[in-house]
């Protein structure tokens, strides 16, 4: 057991703290599910990538600085303190990309990955359908092949596609053999958003920005390059990287930590006693989950598979920030209903539970895969 | 960075293990409650004590200092701290009624740096040492131990039973054989003062107390697992049903939180981390909390049969309600760190950090143990 960073690693944190302290925007930037704020972040995501920040684990050729996975965890760190704004590239940077990396060609990990990492070209998630939630495998959107034009042809619906009004490109499950049973006869295909037969609408979210997407596909071409792991095995790449978007590379701690701290500040200026249980076990359970997340990093680190254990992160993270942003508010007292950085973080962290897999779904797998409960 | 137990720590774990498995069953519980026959209780420690248990914080050489240069084998293994949570959560599993904790974590070690003549039977397991840092708390085996050791006068003091006068009180679980004990004016082998040593001593019993939680609530878990599998309703086994599966799923997730920071506190304490103190409470509190919801999830998803003491979860659960308490409660301990967090009577981190500088390494609280370890 040793819980110090390295000669290597804190000089990491160094330099990387002293580029976001430099450069971090003073003001909080209007949000990314706005369009107004999702331009604003894309400025800074770019600045992000030109000073080789925004995708430090990635090899350098595609525009990362082949950081170790501890040195990404103190990056994160680092980036959450700094108060820096929330990455608008997400979706593409911590789902897509490690799909990209398993599963993509050569031609495509060059084609795809160095445009994610400048904030060029920006991807959406493209699972959701309106019959198709929880119960991923009922996607009734399908492909169907076109010889002649060498390719597919795209057509159903998806929704509750996140910044799909503002991003580039689309990566999505789509039915390709109706035959098939549920899971098998599934492709996952990359749709830029511009290509004819795509129709885009966004709509509001709970907090009333628009960064929701419905999604239209009327016949869309899509090329055989643009199948991302083979036909018929989109089922099997997407859980694949499922673990990505519950696990660590979603929600690596310092969010938590950070906002744990900002709690703190609040408590202490509201004066001794304000609610004092609540906010330290909030505390403790963001140090817990920093704690969690570096025993699963030095398991990967060693070797060893994280699997169903994803499913684990997701519900404590999920839970420890609603705990974190109640705890605010019982402190804020009638302040909280003031539209602020607590109140909007409030009404995103609503969101937790469902996206990413509902935790409802999420003890399904704890239950049957770790436990060994018996399925329905 | 490595957040990993290291072999050496997994072996004495697994060593006690061992012994458990073939010695240890809900029956030795059992025999540690009145009318019980204690004596194999007493022989399951001493086997225990025969592979290292007894001495895993004791030096090497211990027995050199207290005895004298003798020839006999060296009784301690020295390990540190690292190796508590591993080996307490194994003797947390068994529920073995004997004080793990104070005996191995907090009594042996003190007794070897003091060079207490009591040493040998202690490590031998003949002689059951008991301790409490909690002036007038009932004393967890005080009504059986051979050796106690307690706060009085200037600090933690050793008497051996003839010496003391105790009262047995009943406790929810039993075989924890608790006793008000009250010293003599005078008298009793001094084997720690000033507030950073308690401190030290106190932190090593909460660190302990935690994995020892940490055990009882993997062994509810499982002895429900194996029930919800087997008890059928409607025509299926009740761990098919959703809301059983999401309540055990719950248990899971809070005890798998809770480990890595008991793991993370046992390694403050050997690396003399400086956030020690926090750590400490933080795995009191989520080991805690994780024991009690295993509890209360375990017997509510047996049914009627949880709420039997002919079953043997029961035994389990009482332990647990009792460690959950003992060596600072969660909000005792929350209230600590909140202290340790600048959120107490408006005093800033920097002002809070002064006074715990001031007073050898804790912020304040009640009583002689939290003066320098904070409860
Ligand atoms: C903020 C946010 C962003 C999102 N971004 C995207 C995105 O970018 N791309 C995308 O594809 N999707 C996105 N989603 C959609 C998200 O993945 C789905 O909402 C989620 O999978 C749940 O599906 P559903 O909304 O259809 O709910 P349903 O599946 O209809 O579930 C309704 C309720 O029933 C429960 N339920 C369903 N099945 C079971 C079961 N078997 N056992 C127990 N309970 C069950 C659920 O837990 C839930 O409480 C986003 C959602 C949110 C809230």
């Amino acid at each position: 057991m040793d819980l110090t960073w390295s000669a290597e690693e804190e000089a990491f944190r160094q330099e990387a703290r002293a580029w976001l302290a430099a450069n971090v925007p003073a003001n909080p930037l209007p949000s990314g599910d706005t369009r107004a704020g999702f331009a604003a972040h894309l400025e800074w995501e770019r600045a992000l990538f030109e000073a080789r920040w925004s995708v430090v684990s990635w090899p350098e050729a595609y525009g990362g600085r082949d950081a170790s996975l501890w040195q990404w965890l103190v990056f994160e760190d680092e980036y959450h303190r700094a108060g820096a704004p929330a990455r608008v590239t997400q979706n593409g940077i911590f789902l897509l990309a490690p799909t990209v990396f398993a599963f993509g060609t050569e031609e495509q990990q060059r084609r795809i990955l160095p445009r994610m990492a400048a904030a060029e070209d920006l991807w959406a998630q493209g699972w959701s359908e309106p019959g198709a939630g929880s119960d991923l495998a009922a996607i009734r959107s399908r492909a169907v092949r076109d010889e002649g034009a060498g390719g597919w042809r795209l057509t159903g619906q998806k929704t509750w596609t996140t910044r799909g009004a503002f991003c580039t490109h689309l990566f999505g499950l789509f039915r390709t053999d109706p035959e098939a049973e549920r899971h098998r006869g599934l492709t996952y295909f990359l749709v830029p958003l511009d290509a004819p037969g795509v129709t885009v609408r966004g709509f509001e979210r709970l907090d009333g920005d628009e960064g929701f997407a419905e999604v239209f596909l009327d016949d869309v071409l899509v090329p055989d390059a643009d199948v991302l792991g083979g036909v018929g095995e989109g089922w099997r790449v997407a859980m694949a990287t499922t673990g990505s978007e519950r696990g660590l590379t979603l929600r690596s701690p310092g969010r938590f930590l950070h906002t744990a701290d900002r709690l703190l500040d609040l408590a202490r200026a509201k004066g001794p006693g304000a609610h004092r249980d609540r906010v330290v076990q909030s505390w403790i359970e963001a140090q817990a989950y920093e704690l969690f997340t570096l025993e699963q990093v030095t398991s990967i680190v060693e070797g060893r598979q994280v699997g169903a254990e994803s499913s684990l992160n997701k519900l404590f993270w999920s839970q420890l920030d609603i705990a974190l942003h109640e705890t605010a508010a019982e402190l804020l007292g009638p302040e909280a209903e003031v539209d602020g950085p607590w109140s909007r973080g409030f009404l995103f962290s609503l969101a937790g539970p469902i996206y990413a897999g509902t935790n409802e779904i999420q003890r399904n797998i704890v239950a049957e895969r770790l436990l060994g409960l018996p399925r329905r | 960075m490595r957040f990993a137990v290291t072999e050496q720590d997994t072996a004495l774990a697994e060593a006690a293990g061992e012994v458990l498995a073939k010695q240890a069953g809900a029956e030795q519980i059992r025999a540690g409650w009145p009318g019980g026959r204690t004596e194999s209780v007493d022989a399951v420690w001493r086997t225990l004590a025969g592979v290292g248990v007894t001495g895993a914080l004791v030096p090497e050489n211990a027995d050199a200092l207290t005895l004298g240069p003798s020839p006999g084998p060296g009784l301690g293994l020295g390990l540190d701290e690292n190796a508590l949570p591993p080996l307490m959560e194994m003797l947390g599993r068994s529920g073995l009624p004997v004080p793990a904790a104070e005996i191995v974590a907090v009594g042996a070690p003190l007794l070897a740096a003091a060079g207490a003549p009591q040493l040998p039977s202690v490590l031998e397991g003949s002689a059951l040492l008991t301790v409490s840092l909690a002036p007038d708390a009932p004393v967890p085996f005080g009504a059986r131990a051979d050796l106690i050791a307690v706060p009085h006068g200037d600090g933690l003091r050793l008497y051996s039973r003839e010496e003391v006068e105790t009262e047995p009180v009943d406790s929810v679980d039993c075989s924890r054989r608790l006793a008000r004990v009250h010293a003599p004016a005078g008298g009793g082998l001094l084997l720690a003062e000033g507030p950073a040593e308690l401190a030290a001593a106190y932190g090593r019993g909460v660190l302990a107390t935690a994995a020892l939680l940490l055990g009882l609530a993997g062994r509810m878990l499982e002895l429900t697992l194996a029930h919800v599998r087997e008890r059928h309703q409607f025509g299926v086994p009740v761990g098919s049903f959703q809301a059983v599966k999401h309540a055990l799923a719950d248990v899971e997730l809070a005890v798998r939180f809770a480990r890595p920071a008991v793991l993370a506190a046992g390694w403050a304490q050997a690396a003399g981390d400086p956030e020690t103190a926090v750590r400490t409470s933080m795995a009191k509190v989520l080991a805690s909390e994780a024991a009690r919801k295993a509890a209360r999830t375990a017997i509510q998803c047996h049914g009627a049969m949880g709420y039997t003491t002919e079953y043997d979860l029961h035994l389990y659960a009482k332990r647990a309600w009792a460690l959950a308490a003992d060596w600072g409660g969660p909000a005792q301990h929350r209230e600590f760190i909140a202290r340790r967090l600048g959120l107490a009577g408006g005093r800033t981190v920097q002002e809070a950090t002064e006074e715990s500088r001031a007073n050898g390494g804790a912020a304040a609280g009640p009583g002689i143990v939290s003066e320098g370890a904070g409860t």
